[in-house]
């Protein structure tokens, strides 16, 4: 080797050291900020933190793009979800009547919303595509209710970080930062297309975050809970989604 | 046998100067070797997982929206990972899209950020203008016309073309790092909902979400082209040589011990 390989080698060496100290304190940065994902770890960490941390920074009050009403979907197509236990078809033999949202953890008032309750506040709709990780979307209208009105009814502490939500289907439930719980356009959806939210769609009440792959918008909502870590949840890694191998950052 | 316009994806720097006969030339600069094969692992990795994600719904639509219950454009004939996505097979493949998707958007970071530094360093340094950028007498028609015709004839390589790329390799190189390889990374980005919120533009002007997911596929197998064409005329012209010289550095000048490397 001659000596200008070696020179080179050295200013290799030092631009990696570099590196490696830039890394370290983006590192503290991004904890300050809130820009690390409860999925940070192992061996796909770095990537992940990578896109939560560069979306976020991007996409903290961007809009999801909405559609003309002549681009709603004819045919909208869902997933299969786990067949309706007991318990279920008896809360749809009474059309939902009984069907309650629970919003606890650290907020100043929790809360016990009916379908109606949440119907009487404040009314939003969107014409959003849902766009399933797989690979295929459709073009909807959503009618329901700001999260962040709910939100406000309940007093949010000023440490939340994030809200979880629970499915009526054991093992299913997720998380999101408070900049996609307080977005304009997440709502708890319980109206679709002009009619109520069809079961297959996730009725009574499915939580709708359309910055977000449709994964992470859980079917059957039944329960919020508020809260500054993820860690005390499942695995600790946020959501179901990583205990099942996805990411729980679906913004991509 | 004759060089044709191969090419890796992100990196490659030549000396300009043709060195003596069999003395050892630099070749390839130290930033342009580690980001070539970097990019090559990462290249690797967006492939294998890429396939397996559309493994997943292997039908492609145009338009904004595509799903099951609407025509696609064309479907792949192959089995899928959903039994919800009808494919004619009566068996359905394992669903690993969890770390497909974590190891795809992983590996296009690496990607990313080491083309990045290579853009950086190859417009500081002049590495695109020296090395990639055809001769101004090089860029008329004739003078691409006469490289494609000894490529046709298997015309042996010139002198130059031991330390520099011809006419033909340069407008490869440049139209896979300056066309394909951001198209590729726009279409991906495109597939995107939170992205797509911030830059809704970039989406609606490829004409839709589903168009960019037709797209970002197609890009995809014209890098993958470009990537077999790469290694063959790597593997044709002198492997040994070609290979030392993408990882040590040095090539060998001499055109005797390129032929018998050839040979």
């Amino acid at each position: 080797m001659s000596g200008i390989s070696r020179r080179k080698l050295m200013t290799s060496g030092l631009a990696a050291a570099a590196g490696v100290a830039s890394l370290a304190a983006a590192d503290r940065i991004a904890k300050k900020f809130g820009l690390i994902p409860p999925d940070h770890g192992g061996l796909y960490g770095p990537g992940e933190t990578l896109t939560y941390a560069a979306q976020r920074l991007l996409t903290r009050h961007t809009l999801a793009r909405e559609f003309p009403r002549s681009m709603i979907s004819k045919s909208p197509f869902r997933n299969e979800t786990a067949p309706p236990t007991k318990e279920f078809l008896a809360h749809q033999a009474v059309g939902f009547a009984d069907w309650r949202l629970t919003v606890d953890g650290m907020v100043a008032h929790p809360l016990s919303l009916s379908i109606a309750d949440l119907r009487a506040m404040e009314r939003r709709s969107q014409i959003t595509e849902v766009v399933c990780e797989e690979g295929w979307s459709y073009v909807a209208e959503w009618i329901g209710t700001p999260l962040h009105s709910v939100l406000q009814e309940a007093g949010v502490a000023p440490e939340a970080r994030y809200v979880a939500y629970f499915s009526f289907q054991k093992d299913w439930w997720d998380s999101v930062d408070m900049a996609d719980a307080l977005h304009p356009q997440t709502f708890l959806t319980w109206g679709m297309n002009d009619g109520d939210l069809p079961v297959g769609f996730g009725g009574p009440l499915r939580l709708r975050v359309p910055r977000q792959l449709g994964y992470k918008s859980v079917k059957y909502v039944t329960r919020l809970t508020v809260t500054d870590s993820m860690k005390k949840f499942g695995k600790g890694l946020g959501s179901a989604s990583p205990e099942g191998g996805y990411a729980w950052y679906a913004g991509i | 046998m004759a060089q044709l316009p191969g090419t890796c994806a992100m990196l490659r720097a030549m000396a300009t100067t043709v060195a003596p006969a069999a003395t050892r030339t630099p070749r390839h600069a130290a930033l342009v070797r580690v980001t070539h094969w970097i990019a090559a692992a990462a290249f690797l990795a967006l492939l294998v997982t890429g396939f397996e994600i559309v493994i997943s719904h292997p039908r492609f639509y145009w338009g904004e929206t595509g799903n099951v219950n609407m025509k696609p454009l064309f479907t792949i004939p192959i089995p899928a990972s959903r039994d919800t996505v009808p494919t004619g097979y009566k068996y359905v493949m394992p669903d690993q899209n969890g770390w497909s998707r974590y190891l795809h958007f992983e590996a296009a970071w690496v990607f990313v950020l080491t083309g990045v530094l290579y853009g950086i360093w190859g417009f500081g340094t002049g590495h695109f203008r020296k090395n990639l950028l055809p001769a101004r007498a090089d860029r008329r028609w004739g003078a691409i016309w006469t490289r494609v015709a000894r490529y046709l004839k298997r015309a042996p390589p010139d002198a130059g073309e031991a330390s520099a790329y011809n006419v033909l390799q340069r407008l490869t190189y440049l139209a896979v790092i300056f066309v394909l390889v951001p198209l590729t990374i726009l279409t991906g980005l495109a597939l995107s909902p939170s992205f797509n919120s911030a830059v809704p533009e970039i989406v609606n002007g490829f004409g839709g979400r589903q168009s960019a997911r037709t797209l970002h596929f197609f890009l995809s197998w014209a890098l993958l082209f470009f990537v077999v064409a790469h290694v063959m005329m790597v593997a044709v012209s002198g492997f040994r040589v070609r290979m030392r010289a993408m990882i040590t550095g040095r090539s060998v000048a001499s055109a005797q011990e390129n032929a018998g490397e050839r040979e």
